[in-house]
């Protein structure tokens, strides 16, 4: 067990080092050097940013040198939580970013919570009552979570919350509750609003995941210790839930794992359509104004997150039930 | 003799499909009495399983008794037809287990690899009876030892991926019998085991028979363990039984052309070298294709043109409790 | 007493059983595949949408590019089939402008006197039909009039140009950047995929570790950063074939997976063995042996591929990071429904999500249904 753990640490450190290197490159991937189109935008905004000044920021970045030096000495400066200057808002992105990357990682938290809690008794119930109106519902619905991109449903709930009850769907907070600081208020405004962007979220994952443990829970169904476990007198429902279901989720476990990286991506796009004030439309603005120091700062710390995430629910998982990995290492 | 413990009569189950039904059990009778051991023979797909498992109503969907009944006396000597019982009903459970144990011939994969055999013996245990978890461990400790597992303190926490299949079949064999039952299905329980653990599961059986006075159904395919095991033997084929009787009288004046040619194809030893191994011609017919008449006219040594395609065989009594379901008997019955 | 042999033995097995016995490996995949009725279905459905887009020019019948202010936000027209008399004759209302004398907004309106006759194969815009023949036939026109002033049949977005058209032109586009992308991710999954299954080793450790990283990376962000860093200066053509090396970047790791799967179950099989043992070489073993036993999967797996191809590209336009204009695709129009406001004036605009939907269920059943023939011995 401590083996896996190690191994799942030294691939959790290797790829936090491949997102930097990608965010690298799609930081100068862009022609030019951000320098200039900052001291631009500066002086557009009225602010004169003196030749000294470019000089030294030129040189604090390693702009003048070879790519390497580029790469070490700005991956320093982020160890050192200098994550530069946004030159479209003229903060530091730290300030820009704000509390958009906890309300992030808390909308797709939660969403996979839900995943969870919804996909498990609804691919359960799918594989036990096959056939069933109850069975075609649900394949239905994760239809929609399979066919509709998750843009296109926010969309079209945003639209149809407009059109038939005079709703606007979108936000997470009500226009009071906007730029208020934290309180009791505001986290229940919150909470009031989640619901809509969650489920949308879940619906892919829930979809997914419903297929995978319906499929297994088929497959389980059928071995001969659910008979033998029948056959001792065992209540069906009691049967069911004890066994096949213990067994069929062990492969439904391994996926949970990649939910994360899929739940944050879907976010990203969900909080442009719904409005959201998460990571997702102030990523997209600040590509679309190529302010990239903003915008590689948001892919590496959504990354680095991610990653820190999905590795503290696998060791989670483990820590709840040795048996699973017990059972993968077998 | 004693009144039967287990009464099956005319017992029909069908597997009902989209493409046809299949009749795997089409009319079988036979009577269990208690402390004997009967034996449930026949070749693969004659509907032996499905007996088993009608008895005990834990059939797969799609199939269904459709017909006949199962009539089982209780201890307070009240007899109830399990057919008519719902199959997850309170009572058919309590039967499971607590009237009738079954042991089947998957031992590989008959337990859950996800728990302690020891957890699926207590389970077992406090199903039929109220005991408390510590009791219900010493008991599963005693069960275990009484099946022959070694060190059974150690062995109770054990994965059943950690045990060899020998030691598997006796946990089941243990598991069967955790609720006390009076009856003891066995289902080719040594067909996927080794010829030394075979004798060792099988003198397991007949001691725990002896000691607890079960009644045995001992279903398999191999004529010599019906020859060491058994007193009674119902021979099956495409889910009739063809004849049944004593053992002795079915190994030494069999009746049926069935029973002949399984005995006629077990080689022996006492055969002359290079001679050739006698097999029945032809094979079992697909499920949806029945022979008209007797089902086994299409590969029978005797068979009767006009006779055997025609009309189903009734059972005839040759003997004391031996009968056979075959036109030949019935021509001498009717001519003696 | 005589063993006579039985006489009218029941046949050993049942004609349908021969048939099934002797078939072809090709042939019990199609009919394993025919019983999927959905699939089947599925199948029709996404062969009719290509055919759609093969003769994309044919079937619109308005200048895409042809943007009029005054004809903006005009709802769909709807098709009057048959005339006062009662005659079948398809018609549509022609568009009177009128200005508005305070704001002096032009606005059109629907005007019934003035009926344009609906026609099949008439005359419309000049265009190439496959890029070689010049013609000016569409499928649909007006017999009296410009079909690219008076046809409207899914109305036209902001800036005046016909939604149906686009329609059936971003359907063009989509659906090929789908089929490029998922060759290029073909190309890279089977390469990686085969060597990692094939060879196995260090080989396939390090494939194995890149396909793990990729996969616990969040990749919409880093999709859109490579995007972004798309420079403005390049040409619609050259922005095309970034956003597809893009995107197939995303898929191949699925189709790697696959491919190493079934390498690796396949190096156990004995008739791999019984190949080796025969003399025959690698190269043949691979073409020979192996590659006819996977390719059924790896089309199964492709045809589940394409609908994430189509998904990430409508994404990235939507977003406005994919395609540009005068490119058109369905992501690039749905980009016009973006805004709340615009989508209640102007609902139609939604209309190109109609084609998303349908064409990713089309392929998602029709890849399970390939799937489930693909292995017709299991």
């Amino acid at each position: 067990m401590l083996a896996y753990l190690a191994r799942r640490l030294v691939l959790a450190v290797i790829t936090v080092w491949a997102i930097t290197v990608v965010t690298f490159i799609i930081l100068r991937l862009p022609p030019g050097d951000f320098v200039d189109a900052y001291v631009a935008q500066a002086s557009a905004m009225g602010t004169a940013i003196s030749a000294a000044e470019a000089a030294a920021l030129r040189h604090a970045y390693g702009l003048d040198q070879s790519y390497l030096v580029q790469y070490v000495k700005w991956l320093n400066l982020m160890m050192h939580g200098e994550f530069g200057t946004s030159f479209e808002y003229s903060r530091p992105v730290t300030e820009v970013i704000g509390d958009r990357l906890w309300l992030t990682m808390l909308l797709s938290f939660a969403a996979i919570i839900v995943t969870w809690v919804l996909a498990l008794p609804i691919g359960i119930y799918s594989a036990v009552r096959q056939y069933s109106v109850g069975d075609y519902v649900f394949t239905f619905i994760g239809f929609i979570g399979l066919a509709v991109p998750s843009f296109l449903l926010a969309l079209i709930v945003m639209y149809l919350g407009l059109r038939w009850f005079n709703l606007n769907l979108g936000g997470l907070f009500s226009p009071d509750y906007q730029l208020a600081p934290w309180s009791w208020g505001k986290l229940v405004d919150l909470l009031k609003h989640l619901p809509v962007p969650m489920l949308i979220l879940a619906l892919p994952g829930i979809a997914q995941l419903v297929r995978i443990m319906r499929a297994n829970l088929l497959d389980e169904l059928r071995r001969p210790y659910v008979v033998t476990a029948r056959a001792r007198g065992l209540a069906e429902r009691r049967v069911i839930l004890k066994y096949p279901v213990r067994a069929a989720l062990n492969p439904f476990a391994s996926t949970i794992g990649y939910l994360l990286p899929q739940t944050v991506s879907g976010s990203i796009i969900i909080s442009v359509v719904l409005s959201l004030p998460t990571v997702g439309p102030l990523l997209l603005h600040s590509l679309i104004s190529q302010d990239m120091l903003l915008g590689s700062s948001i892919i590496l710390l959504l990354g680095v997150l991610t990653v820190i995430g999905t590795l503290v629910s696998d060791l989670l998982l483990m820590w709840i039930d040795p048996r699973i990995r017990a059972g993968q290492l077998r | 003799m004693a009144d039967p413990i287990l009464s099956v009569r005319d017992l029909q189950t069908h597997f009902i499909g989209d493409e046809g039904v299949v009749r795997a059990v089409d009319g079988t009778s036979f009577d269990l009495s208690p402390g004997q051991t009967l034996g449930i023979v026949g070749e693969s797909g004659c509907g032996k399983s499905v007996t088993a498992r009608s008895i005990l109503r834990i059939v797969e969907r799609p199939g269904r008794i459709v017909g006949g009944q199962i009539l089982l006396r209780r201890a307070d000597n009240s007899v109830v037809d399990l057919t008519q019982l719902p199959p997850d009903g309170a009572q058919m459970r309590m039967i499971r287990g607590g009237e009738i144990g079954l042991v089947f011939q998957e031992p590989m994969s008959s337990l859950s690899t996800f728990h302690t055999i020891g957890n699926q013996l207590i389970e077992a245990i406090r199903l039929h009876a109220k005991l408390s978890k510590r009791a219900a461990r010493t008991r599963a400790i005693e069960l275990l030892a009484m099946v022959g597992i070694p060190r059974p303190a150690q062995r109770i926490d054990a994965y059943s991926f950690e045990l060899s299949g020998g030691l598997r079949q006796r946990v089941m064999i243990a598991l069967a019998l955790a609720a006390e039952p009076r009856i003891l299905i066995a289902d080719e329980p040594t067909t996927a085991l080794d010829v030394t653990t075979q004798a060792q599961i099988l003198e397991l059986i007949r001691r725990l028979q002896q000691e607890r006075g079960l009644a045995v159904i001992l279903i398999t395919h191999d004529m010599g363990v019906i020859a060491e095991m058994t007193d009674h033997v119902v021979v099956m084929y495409l889910g009739h039984e063809v004849e049944k009787g004593p053992v002795d009288a079915i190994f030494h004046a069999p009746a049926h052309p069935y029973t002949r040619s399984l005995l006629r194809s077990i080689p022996s030893v006492l055969a002359e070298p290079r001679s050739r191994l006698a097999t029945i011609s032809g094979s079992i017919p697909h499920p949806f294709a029945r022979p008209p008449g007797c089902p086994f006219h299409p590969r029978c040594p005797d068979y009767m043109r006009g006779t055997c395609d025609k009309a189903f065989p009734a059972e005839v009594a040759i003997g004391a409790q031996h009968a056979a379901a075959c036109f030949l008997h019935t021509a001498r019955a009717t001519a003696a | 007493m005589s063993v006579t042999a039985a006489e009218d033995d029941a046949p050993l097995i049942t004609e349908a059983e021969t048939r099934v016995a002797v078939a072809t490996q090709r042939q019990l995949i199609w009919w394993r595949f025919k019983k999927h009725k959905l699939a089947v279905i599925s199948a029709a459905i996404v062969l009719a949408f290509y055919v759609m887009a093969a003769f994309a020019d044919v079937i619109a019948y308005s200048e895409p590019f042809d943007s009029q202010a005054a004809r903006s936000y005009i709802p769909p027209q709807p098709i009057h089939w048959f005339d006062a008399d009662g005659h079948f004759h398809p018609q549509v209302y022609a568009l009177k402008g009128k200005r508005d004398l305070r704001t002096f907004k032009l606005s059109y309106a629907p005007d019934p006197s003035d009926r344009r006759d609906l026609a099949v194969f008439a005359h419309g815009y000049p265009y190439r039909l496959f890029g070689l023949f010049p013609t000016d036939i569409h499928l649909l026109g007006v017999s009296n009039g410009n079909a690219t002033d008076a046809l409207f049949l899914f109305g036209t977005d902001q800036l005046g140009r016909d939604v149906f058209s686009r329609l059936v032109l971003a359907t063009r586009t989509s659906l090929t950047i789908g089929l490029v992308g998922v060759t290029l991710s073909l190309v890279l999954g089977v390469l990686l995929g085969g060597i990692s299954g094939l060879y196995g080793g260090w080989v396939d450790v390090v494939v194995q570790r890149v396909i793990e990283i990729l996969r616990s990376i969040p990749t919409i962000p880093l999709w859109m950063g490579l995007a972004a860093a798309i420079p403005t200066s390049w040409s619609p053509e050259q922005v095309y074939f970034a956003i597809t090396v893009i995107i197939s970047l995303i898929g191949w790791t699925e189709l790697a997976r696959v491919v190493r799967g079934r390498f690796l179950a396949l190096r156990e099989e004995d008739f791999i063995t019984a190949a080796e043992l025969a003399g025959a070489s690698r190269l043949r073993i691979i073409f020979k042996h192996m590659v006819p036993s996977f390719l059924s999967h790896i089309i199964a797996a492709i045809s589940l591929a394409l609908p994430a191809m189509i998904i990430s590209e409508t994404t990235l336009s939507f977003l406005g990071l994919g395609l540009r204009p005068p490119a058109i695709s369905w992501g690039v129009m749905l980009q016009d429904a973006q805004n709340l406001e615009t989508l209640g004036l102007a609902p139609w605009l939604l209309v190109a999500a109609v084609p998303v939907i349908i064409v990713i269920l089309a392929f998602n059943f029709l890849g399970d249904g390939l799937r489930d023939a693909a292995d017709p011995y299991g």
